[in-house]
């Protein structure tokens, strides 16, 4: 589904990514780890088609699609999303009817029938068993005001609407509770399908208690050094991110721990 | 002003100016007023941007033109009436073409007691005394040079009374209608509207063009708000594109009274607006919300005057402007808080937003103050759309026209909240939408 591979990308003159290689099939979750300054944010800001970031060498296709030669509205509607780290709040855009026009611009660029108000309203009933938010939240302008809990359930609400074939969670623990985050995590394993990849960014180990990922990847220095299944995330957490530079003398001066 | 050897085209057509047959011709005191304003005007001639008021907004290209001294045929233009309609205003109306009444398109009919609304030609022609004395005032007042060459040659407009307490029950709607004529024309308007003592009228004043065409019109309206008086005023303007209007306003408030004006600028080549406001009664209100929206050339210059003269008045401004492509929007608000208006509360806010690297728009605030405890607040600002919010919108899929056109229409919502008239606030919000880039 999604073949990345030798991809360097570079923000503000500086090489971030440095040949990174990872291949997605439909139906996996993986998880992708990493110290701060790793690259784990670029990688999905790269990936969703973010300006500000240059792909310098390597590919990334999506479905058989090159997907960098994509604009961002367009790789939405090829089946991509990004759960934001941190969600933008947008003064004056209602919730709701951003994300009518959102799933009706995918749906009218994919050829397939926009929603009316009443079909989407039945649609927006039906997701909300998935992740509940307020009818409150609905009715107010996008993210604005939102606590940091409200605002990554929205994201999770709004993939369950938006139904993509490739969800990227960027840090979506970061600055959850405990309970915040289990709400978050039984959204998005609600939304697990044999047709639809997860690549779940995270820092930490505790996410990966609730989303269970089939594989771990480990960033460092823009490059996946370590992959594994699910242990290595244990392993990760009980020597942290020096032990796996240890295991990679070349890498050691260059990452941060 | 030292004269200068080629005569000025604009002014060179006005020449013939003082012979032209309006409304009220014959009336001694109206002729003096008329010549004297001509005289004045045409001395001066048009003001050049070392003016500080026309500091920004040359008028070069508008004094190498030559206008037609009106438009003979603007009785008889046919004109769709559907085309002068507005959803949710079904009630008395006043249209003028070109700047001259059309009975055929108006509604006067069965006039609320109390309310009474005629066009200012007739007024001159029939019944001219009651009227002396105001626009005797009105036409001496210091004014500018448009206000001097208004008062020349205005030979219609609007002119409205409702007497005191009465309610009128429904918007009255006055129609100022641009449409081609032989020549570029030039027609001016004078508007004579007074609120009697705990009055209420809503006023919807629409500008629109029902083809392309070259014309300059200029409006002058002063509307005189009575004591517990209450106006609502909604203004549509949406002129010819290459039309250009100057549009001068005065509201004059007296004690407890309430007048509120929201504004969608929309059309027009060059448009000036100067919006005076005196708050002249303890406890007196005045607020106005507006938005200039321009594209292409436009260029649209707004000057807004708010003086508090009395006590514990307030008055609370909100206006937005987008500028895309190569316009120019000008904004100045400039209130007063005059010596003895204590207790007086005011807000000025202007945030502008460029659509493009050659679109400009200045604004500039100012606030004096000679009361004591006075609540005053102003900014400006002048920004580019928030890229964070343009990338979030898109990655959920909306195209980047639609996602630049929704945080644009975002950033002007604020304005037409107030409009209490849901029907013409969806309908202001709709033509702001229509006009937004996609």
């Amino acid at each position: 589904m999604l073949k990345i591979e030798n991809l360097h990308a570079r923000v503000e003159g500086k090489d971030i990514l440095k040949g990174l290689t990872l291949s997605v099939n439909p139906g996996e979750v993986h998880a992708i780890m990493g110290p701060n300054g790793a690259g784990k944010s670029t990688l999905g800001n790269v990936l969703s088609g973010r300006e500000g970031y240059e792909v310098t060498a390597g590919s990334v296709t999506f479905q058989g699609r090159d997907l960098l030669a994509l604009e961002p509205e367009d790789r939405a509607a090829a089946g991509v999303f990004l759960a934001f780290q941190y969600p933008v709040e947008i003064p004056g855009v209602n919730n709701t009817y951003f994300l009518r026009a959102a799933l009706n611009a995918q749906r009218k660029q994919r050829g397939e029938a926009e929603l009316d108000s009443m079909q989407f309203l039945k649609l927006v009933r039906e997701k909300l068993k998935i992740m509940q938010i307020s009818d409150e939240l609905l009715h107010r302008a996008v993210n604005e005001g939102f606590s940091g809990g409200e605002k990554k359930r929205n994201e999770i609400f709004q993939m369950a609407v938006l139904e993509p074939k490739l969800a990227i969670l960027d840090e979506t623990d970061s600055g959850l509770d405990i309970d915040a985050l289990k709400q978050v995590a039984q959204g998005v394993n609600a939304l697990r399908s044999p047709d639809r990849a997860f690549l779940v960014i995270t820092h930490y180990q505790r996410l990966l208690d609730y989303i269970e990922p089939d594989f771990v990847h480990v960033l460092a220095d823009g490059r996946i050094v370590e992959s594994g299944d699910k242990t290595l995330a244990l392993k990760l957490e009980e020597h942290g991110y020096a032990w796996v530079n240890d295991r990679d003398p070349a890498l050691a001066h260059g990452a941060r721990a | 002003m030292s004269p200068s050897p080629a005569p000025v085209p604009f002014i060179d057509a006005l020449r013939e100016a003082g012979s032209v047959r309006l409304p009220g011709s014959g009336l001694a005191w109206l002729d003096a007023a008329r010549r004297e304003n001509l005289e004045a005007f045409m001395a001066a001639g048009l003001p050049d941007t070392r003016a500080e008021a026309w500091k920004y907004t040359a008028l070069r290209a508008l004094g190498q033109r030559r206008f037609a001294l009106g438009d003979a045929a603007a009785a008889s233009h046919p004109v769709d009436p559907y085309a002068l309609t507005l959803p949710g205003i079904d009630g008395p109306r006043l249209v003028f073409v070109n700047g001259v009444f059309r009975a055929d398109l108006s509604r006067l009919e069965a006039l609320l007691p109390g309310l009474s609304l005629q066009p200012l030609s007739r007024v001159l022609e029939n019944d001219p005394e009651p009227l002396r004395f105001a626009l005797n005032r009105h036409y001496r007042e210091a004014g500018d040079a448009f206000a001097q060459l208004n008062a020349a040659l205005a030979g219609d407009g609007v002119v409205l009374r409702v007497a005191p307490g009465v309610r009128v029950n429904k918007p009255i709607h006055l129609c100022f209608a641009g449409t081609p004529a032989q020549a570029d024309a030039a027609w001016h308007v004078r508007n004579v509207i007074e609120l009697g003592e705990n009055a209420e009228l809503d006023l919807v004043e629409h500008h629109l063009a029902t083809a392309q065409h070259k014309h300059l019109g200029t409006l002058v309206s002063d509307i005189v708000v009575r004591d517990g008086a209450k106006l609502q005023h909604a203004l549509l303007q949406n002129a010819a594109d290459e039309s250009t209007l100057i549009r001068r306003g005065s509201v004059h408030l007296g004690a407890k009274a309430q007048a509120a004006m929201h504004v969608l600028e929309l059309g027009g080549a060059l448009v000036r607006h100067d919006l005076h406001a005196q708050l002249r009664g303890d406890g007196a209100r005045f607020g106005t919300r507006g938005v200039f929206v321009l594209r292409g050339r436009q260029h649209v210059d707004t000057q807004l005057s708010i003086r508090h003269q009395a006590l514990n008045t307030a008055s609370e401004s909100i206006w937005r402007g987008v500028a895309d492509e190569r316009a120019r929007g000008v904004f100045r608000g400039a209130i007063v808080v005059a010596e003895g208006a204590d207790g007086s509360d005011a807000s000025l806010s202007n945030k502008n937003l460029l659509l493009s690297t050659q679109a400009e728009i200045d604004t500039k605030p100012e606030l004096e103050i000679y009361a004591d405890e006075v609540k005053a607040a102003h900014g400006a600002t002048v920004g580019q759309l928030d890229e964070r919010a343009l990338f979030y919108l898109r990655s959920r899929g909306l195209p980047n026209a639609e996602a630049r056109g929704l945080l644009t229409a975002a950033f002007c919502r604020a304005v037409f909240t107030s409009l209490p008239n849901e029907t013409l606030r969806d309908h202001f919000s709709d033509a702001l939408l229509a006009r937004l880039p996609s």
